[in-house]
């Protein structure tokens, strides 16, 4: 198969055609990309009626949060991307260090996100609010519960990680997982600019 | 070059390719921070701040998902994702 043939080194420069993980996980990773690009059109149509009220309610964000969940994402997939390549190498040790700082990265994310919500409905906004507010809560919703999946999944590559002898199939769970993770991370990279400096 | 494969570390990410990548996705973010929160030409800042972040996308799935590697239909698929979005945001934007 070929996602079991060649394994070069991610960004190593050397471009030799493989594919990561499984066939499946990538029709599950395009196919969610597909719903989030509705979703973002159903916003931008539903914020064209509405610009003046759209705006303005995005005023009340504060954008310290998305900025440092951006950084965040970013940070946990260099440590995902790198955990790969650690493994793919037979060093199970510092793939096991990498993937738990892409854990604490994403618990750091999900921190920010429960301070950020709490922040809002403490000043009385909430999905009920506006429509602005009720795409604002509803796609950082789903997306953090993609965050969440995607933690358990670090778990489990952790847990891959620290077997004796990483098999094949062990490898294609862990670039599978990986796969995964950096679609979370591409989805905020949409979300951050669009509900935070669209305007 | 230090590659990963041959002796990953921590303290050698920056010394990589995938490191460097990162540095300038955060420069991103960082451009878009400021950018974005200027109030002059809204409607320019809109146009770019969406534009990096697709932009950001093609990196990481170039680069962290290793599409670039990856079959051409996939490739493909990727590539047209990330134009028909973009160019479906701002043509939204533009049209409200």
């Amino acid at each position: 198969m070929l996602a079991r043939m060649n394994r070069p080194s991610p960004g190593s420069g050397r471009i030799e055609l493989h594919l990561p993980g499984e066939v499946g996980i990538w029709v599950f990773v395009l196919g969610d990309m597909a719903i989030f690009a509705l979703f973002f059109a159903a916003y931008m149509v539903d914020r064209s009626v509405a610009v003046e009220l759209y705006n303005a309610s995005q005023q009340a964000l504060n954008r310290t949060f998305g900025v440092i969940n951006t950084l965040l994402l970013l940070t946990s997939s260099l440590f995902v991307v790198s955990g790969v390549s650690a493994l793919r190498a037979g060093r199970a040790r510092v793939a096991q260090r990498l993937l738990l700082g892409a854990m604490l990265c994403g618990l750091g994310f999900a921190v920010a996100k429960v301070v950020e919500y709490g922040e809002k409905l403490g000043q009385d906004i909430t999905p009920y609010t506006n429509g602005f507010y009720m795409y604002y809560f509803m796609l950082t919703g789903i997306h953090f519960l993609h965050l969440t999946i995607g933690m358990g999944v670090l778990v489990l590559m952790f847990r891959a990680a620290r077997q004796r002898q990483v098999t094949d199939e062990g490898l294609a769970f862990v670039e599978c997982g990986a796969t995964y993770w950096h679609m979370v991370d591409l989805l905020w990279i949409v979300l951050f600019p669009l509900l935070y400096f669209v305007r | 070059m230090s590659s990963l494969s041959t002796g990953p570390s921590i303290k050698a990410l920056g010394k990589t390719r995938i490191g460097r990548i990162w540095l300038i996705l955060v420069v991103a973010t960082l451009f878009t921070w400021h950018f974005g929160s200027d109030t002059g030409d809204r409607s320019l800042a809109t146009a770019v701040v969406i534009a990096v972040a697709f932009i950001k996308i093609r990196l990481v799935g170039n680069y962290f998902m290793e599409i670039r590697e990856a079959p051409a239909a996939l490739r493909c698929i990727f590539e047209g994702y990330c134009l028909f979005v973009c160019a479906m945001i701002l043509g939204l934007y533009f049209l409200s």
